[in-house]
């Protein structure tokens, strides 16, 4: 029967960096360092203690034909030391290293590991990882995630800190980060323990009100278990209410970026991105296809999308742009329309103010700073958000981070608090306090303990699957398959 | 020459009595074995049957065909349903019992059963005989008769090497003065069977004359009992009456300033005592902001003068006891018949036991009841019934019966046992079961019937009256969905008055009985189309099923979702030490559970949801999930 595969990847990013560093977990870990890592001095590996640190060379078989001569090969005139001039007459040096050794289970996943602090340079990098891989110890190349996924398994993380530090390694602001770093820290895990903790011990004195029926065990009155629910729900609520906060600082809110041809739509993303992203011409149409940037204004997050200028056209390939954008815009969050402050309504701009009525839009009237000709408390009477801006000059893109904030609530956004910061865990949430709407009702009507009980038990489920104290297969997959190679 | 039979049983209480009458039934030449002959199914502790949960076990025991049921029907002298105003789920009946009568009624259905042999032995070994195939097991008794069997059940109670200590005072013994097995352990360990030490206690028995009963409330039976059996169709008897009184500071005082003579705090007693019905001492120490604790006087039969004193077991000398029951009001003056004692007994570690109760390393040999590691009656019961069953069954060749933890408390007792071990005299409660709801002491016929039916216990007759009955809760439910009750200014006042909304126009029957505090009862005189013949158990199956319709079908998704990991089957032959990604603390509990399914292992404690995880992903490495 086989344990798990030893398993190596780059654990820094794909991009040329001051240091590099290949990390490899699993029973053969050691044996692989022993394989690849020289030092001067002797090195009894065996023996190494974990939280070991040493500096020497990493060296391979290059392109020469023969295999590195190894101690642990069965070899017996040349002694198992570890001393690299011996054994390494046939290699190649890669690169020098810091080796750093942790051993089961006081590591990342739990289970022994060896970094390579090389130098960053990515065919440097490659290089080591092909020469862990090809040494002849068994080790593959980690799937995304999986040393995280590890840590899970070995019961390092539990499952909402192993998503923070999915979080962490994605983190696109400073403010993601922070939150992240503190989900990690198990601030999610702990209010959800609270939660739990509160439903449980109602469970556990109804249980003993029920089992004693000797022992005079005090009834709870139903305002307390009235109370205990309201508790739990209004917590698992204000979870809940955050989200949309916290995907806007975390993940970003998906925005389209409306306006007829030519009215300044490419130079505004272009100064929201700070960079020449879209060709800008004055010839209407010259957008044909959406390009989405990733922007942060204030501490909210926009993948803003670009459209091409919306208008009904008979040329084919714009034909398609105008399509593209059409269902970018149904498909958005967050519309951004911009008009023309310096003409007055198009009929253009008409149609497009009454596609995004219903929605939620913040109305830009560009070119503000060549006078206005547009009514802009007409506007307002419809739309509440109505700004003036320049994308020439950047002038109002300050208010417009504020009304960002604003509308999608991140304004009191603290990085400390406790937060839902995927899919399944608010999934989770909301199932838990589905059943627990279904206990206060039944509470409400009149029903037993029974009925509560097993909504009650529901939420608690929900509760224990949300931090992964529960298993299930489709979490501990659903989860990982989205980590980056090398975490 | 030995003699020859298929299922021998050691023991004959509760739970002895129950496999030795499921192997007889089954086909099975069977014997069953006691030290006294006298006290066949003895009561040594409470003198009562059921109770919240256990209650629950012994409907189920009467579904599959077991015995206890109609025995505690025949010699009931008060019954009660406990928990009414709980909720259906944990509605839970009890009963007190004649105890002497009791034993007798067993005593004689032990007799009257065909196939069954009862012999009054001390059994002194049990060696595996390795020559022969078809008779494994050989036991030997006291004086010098031997037995060979095919399967053997082990339910040896508390006699077990069985101790007792009132005070400082200890000598070997049994229950009610009985002598102790004292040479079986010796065989059991040359098996290798994990043995440990337990401990359980009981009250001091009162004479009723010495006792002043004015001065404690009364407790009666209810106005209308409901059996045990589903098949009992008198009432049973309600001629007794119980009283309450209470523990006071005084008696407080005199047990903490002689708690020092408690063998359980010298150290004298080494077996573990039962966590959920502690001694009168254990209960002061552990709980010493509550001022006072409930004591139940109960008779022990209707032609004795014996009160059992309920909640008061302990282990402190005679003259302790004296002194602090004389501090309870209404006892000043007591006279004490017999002392409460603890008794130390051995008994096996039931992980080293399958689903079926059948040693694992020891293919024919069953275990049940206290010898399990369980405390009462009815878990005692409960289990002899099932190695009764899979030790006929593995005679006869059948495969073993196991029931789920969604479909009896017998299940969720069993699982506990063999998955989860007890540290301490394991006692079935309600809330160990996570399918409360589904698992009602009024529905045992209706999720066991079957089995008890195609297993052969329940006799076609039987089976047929339990169709009619289903059948007739269809036909009732049918009518109240079309009946349509009118509204009128009584009904509203009635329903105003009992807290639920008036109706303007006709209402549904079904409609009115879903609502929670309603039922049929107090809608009789508004219901013209009642049948005249319409039964209380089928009414109140159509009324369970309609209120609760909607919270069933949610505990039937709980359970679905268990049965996701209960239907992944673990490899027999699964080696944990190997499984090197596995805590250290699970491999090791793994491997001493040997569960059988992924769901079992999932239960076991130490082992946590990552290690489920681990072996989902080596089963999935193995192409087996």
């Amino acid at each position: 029967m086989k344990a798990l595969d030893t398993i190596a990847a780059i654990a820094t990013p794909n991009a040329p960096g001051g240091i590099g560093i290949v990390r490899i977990s699993g029973s053969a870990a050691i044996v692989t360092a022993q394989k690849l890592f020289y030092r001067k001095k002797s090195v009894d590996w065996s023996r190494l203690q974990g939280y070991h640190m040493m500096y020497g060379t990493i060296k391979a078989a290059g392109e020469a034909p023969e295999q590195p001569v190894l101690g642990d090969t069965g070899n017996e005139k040349i002694p198992n030391d570890g001393n690299c001039e011996l054994r390494a007459a046939h290699c190649e040096m890669i690169d020098e290293a810091i080796c750093l050794v942790f051993r089961s289970p006081g590591s990342y996943t739990g289970e022994d590991v060896v970094e390579l602090q090389c130098h960053g340079g990515l065919i440097v990098l490659r290089r080591v990882l092909r020469a862990v891989l090809a040494c002849g110890t068994g080790v593959r190349l980690a799937e995304p995630g999986e040393f995280t996924k590890r840590a899970f398994l070995n019961g390092k993380l539990d499952l909402a800190k192993a998503e923070a530090v999915m979080q962490l390694v994605r983190a696109r602001s400073e403010q993601a980060s922070r939150a992240a770093a503190a989900a990690m820290g198990g601030s999610l895990s702990q209010r959800i323990a609270e939660i739990r903790g509160g439903l449980i011990a109602l469970a556990a004195h109804s249980s003993a009100w029920i089992d004693y029926p000797e022992d005079v065990i005090e009834e709870l009155p139903p305002e307390r278990v009235a109370l205990a629910l309201h508790n739990a729900r209004e917590a698992l609520r204000a979870l809940l209410s955050r989200c949309e906060a916290n995907e806007a600082v975390m993940e970003g809110v998906d925005t389209v970026l409306l306006g007829k041809p030519n009215v300044g739509k490419s130079t505004l993303m272009n100064q929201l991105a700070g960079y020449s992203r879209s060709i800008v011409t004055e010839l209407p149409g010259t957008t044909r296809d959406t390009v989405t940037e990733m922007v942060q204004l204030g501490n909210v997050l926009l993948r803003l999308t670009d459209t091409a200028g919306i208008h009904e056209t008979e040329h084919p390939i714009e034909r398609i742009g105008v399509e593209r954008s059409r269902t970018a815009a149904a498909r958005a969050a967050l519309l951004l329309l911009l008009l023309d402050a310096s003409a007055p309504l198009s009929e253009e701009d008409e149609a497009l103010l009454a596609q995004c009525e219903g929605e939620r839009t913040i109305v830009l009237c560009n070119k503000s700073d060549l006078g206005l000709a547009l009514d802009l408390g007409a506007l307002r009477a419809k739309h509440p958000y109505v700004l003036p801006v320049s994308a020439a000059t950047g002038e109002g893109l300050e208010s417009l981070a504020r009304a960002l904030e604003r509308l999608l609530g991140t304004e009191r956004f603290s990085p400390c608090e406790p937060m839902l910061a995927t899919q399944r865990q608010r999934h989770c949430a909301e199932e838990a306090l589905a059943a627990l709407q279904e206990a206060v009702q039944a509470l409400e009507q009149g029903f037993g303990l029974d009925a509560i009980q097993i909504c009650v038990e529901d939420a608690v489920q929900a509760l224990y699957s949300l931090t992964g104290e529960r298993a299930g297969e489709a979490i501990v997959n659903e989860v990982f398959e989205h980590f980056c190679v090398g975490k | 020459m030995d003699q020859l039979i298929d299922i021998a049983v050691i023991g004959a209480g509760h739970a002895g009595i129950e496999a030795a009458l499921a192997a007889a039934r089954l086909g099975c030449r069977t014997a069953i074995f006691t030290i006294n002959l006298d006290w066949v199914g003895n009561m040594p502790c409470n003198p009562s049957i059921g109770g919240s949960s256990k209650g629950h076990l012994v409907r189920e025991i009467d579904a599959l065909g077991g015995e206890m049921a109609r025995a505690a029907d025949e010699t009931a002298i008060q019954c009660r349903m406990l928990n009414l105003g709980k909720g259906p789920a944990v509605h839970s009946p009890r009963a007190q019992v004649d105890r002497r009568a009791y034993a007798d009624s067993m005593k004689h259905r032990l007799e009257l059963q065909p196939n069954l042999e009862i012999r009054q032995a001390e059994i002194v070994d049990l060696v595996r005989c390795a020559g022969s195939v078809e008779r494994p097991w050989s036991i030997s008794t006291r004086t010098g008769t031997r037995i060979a069997a095919k399967c053997v059940i082990l339910a040896t109670g508390t006699f077990l090497r069985g101790r007792v200590h009132v005070g400082q005072a200890s000598c070997d013994g049994g229950p009610d003065g009985m002598p102790s097995a004292r040479a079986l352990t010796q065989a059991l360990r040359a098996l290798d069977i994990p043995l440990r030490r337990f401990k359980t206690g009981t009250p001091p028995r009162l004479h009723r004359r010495s006792v002043d009963l004015s001065r404690m409330e009364l407790q009666r039976g209810d106005p209308e009992a409901v059996p045990f059996s589903f098949e009992t169709r008198a009432e049973p008897r309600q001629s007794a009456l119980c009283y309450l009184t209470y523990t006071t500071r005084e008696t407080k005082r005199v047990i903490l300033e002689n708690l020092h003579q408690s063998p359980l705090y010298s150290g004298q007693i080494e077996g573990v005592g039962p966590r959920y019905c502690p001694s009168i001492e254990d209960k002061i120490v552990r709980f010493p902001d509550k001022e006072r604790h409930a004591l139940f006087l109960e008779p022990c039969g209707e032609r004795t003068e014996e009160l059992y004193l309920q909640g008061c077991s302990s282990s402190l000398p005679e003259d302790v006891q004296m002194a602090f029951l004389r501090t309870i009001p209404g006892l000043e003056a007591c006279e004490v018949t017999r002392p409460a004692y603890a008794i130390e007994y051995d008994c096996a570690d039931p992980l080293a036991l399958r689903h079926s109760l059948e040693f694992r390393e020891l293919p024919g040999l069953f275990g049940a009841g206290q010898f399990n590691g369980s405390s009462g009656y009815e878990e005692a019961a409960a289990q002899g019934l099932i190695a009764g069953i899979n030790a006929a069954h593995r005679v006869l060749g059948r495969p073993a019966f196991v029931l789920s933890r969604a479909e009896a408390y017998i299940g969720t007792l069993i699982d506990d046992l063999v998955t989860k071990g007890c540290g301490d005299p394991y006692r079935m409660m309600t809330s160990r079961s996570e399918f409360r709801l589904l698992l009602r002491h009024d529905s045992a016929d209706r999720r066991l019937l079957p089995y008890g039916r195609a297993l052969g216990l329940v006799s076609r007759e039987r089976f047929a009256r339990h169709q009619e009955k289903l059948a007739a809760i269809e036909t009732e439910k049918r009518r109240a969905e079309k009946t349509t009750i009118p509204s009128s200014r009584e009904l509203n006042l009635l329903l105003e008055s009992l807290g639920s909304s008036p109706i303007s126009s006709g209402a549904r029957l079904a409609d009115l009985l879903r609502r929670p505090r309603l039922g049929y009862a107090p809608l009789e005189p508004y219901d013209s189309t009642r049948p005249g013949d319409l039964s209380r158990e089928v009414a109140e199956q159509v009324e369970i099923d309609l209120k609760y319709a909607g919270y069933i079908k949610r505990q039937q998704a709980q359970v679905q979702e268990m049965n996701r990991l209960e239907a992944v089957r673990l490899p027999e032959d699964l080696d944990y030490e190997k499984l090197a990604s596995l805590r250290m603390e699970a491999r090791e509990k793994l491997a001493k559970v040997r569960p059988e399914t992924l769901g079992q292992a999932s239960r076991i404690s130490g082992v946590n949801p990552a290690d489920i995880s681990v072996l989902m992903i080596f089963l999935k490495t193995k192409g087996q999930l």
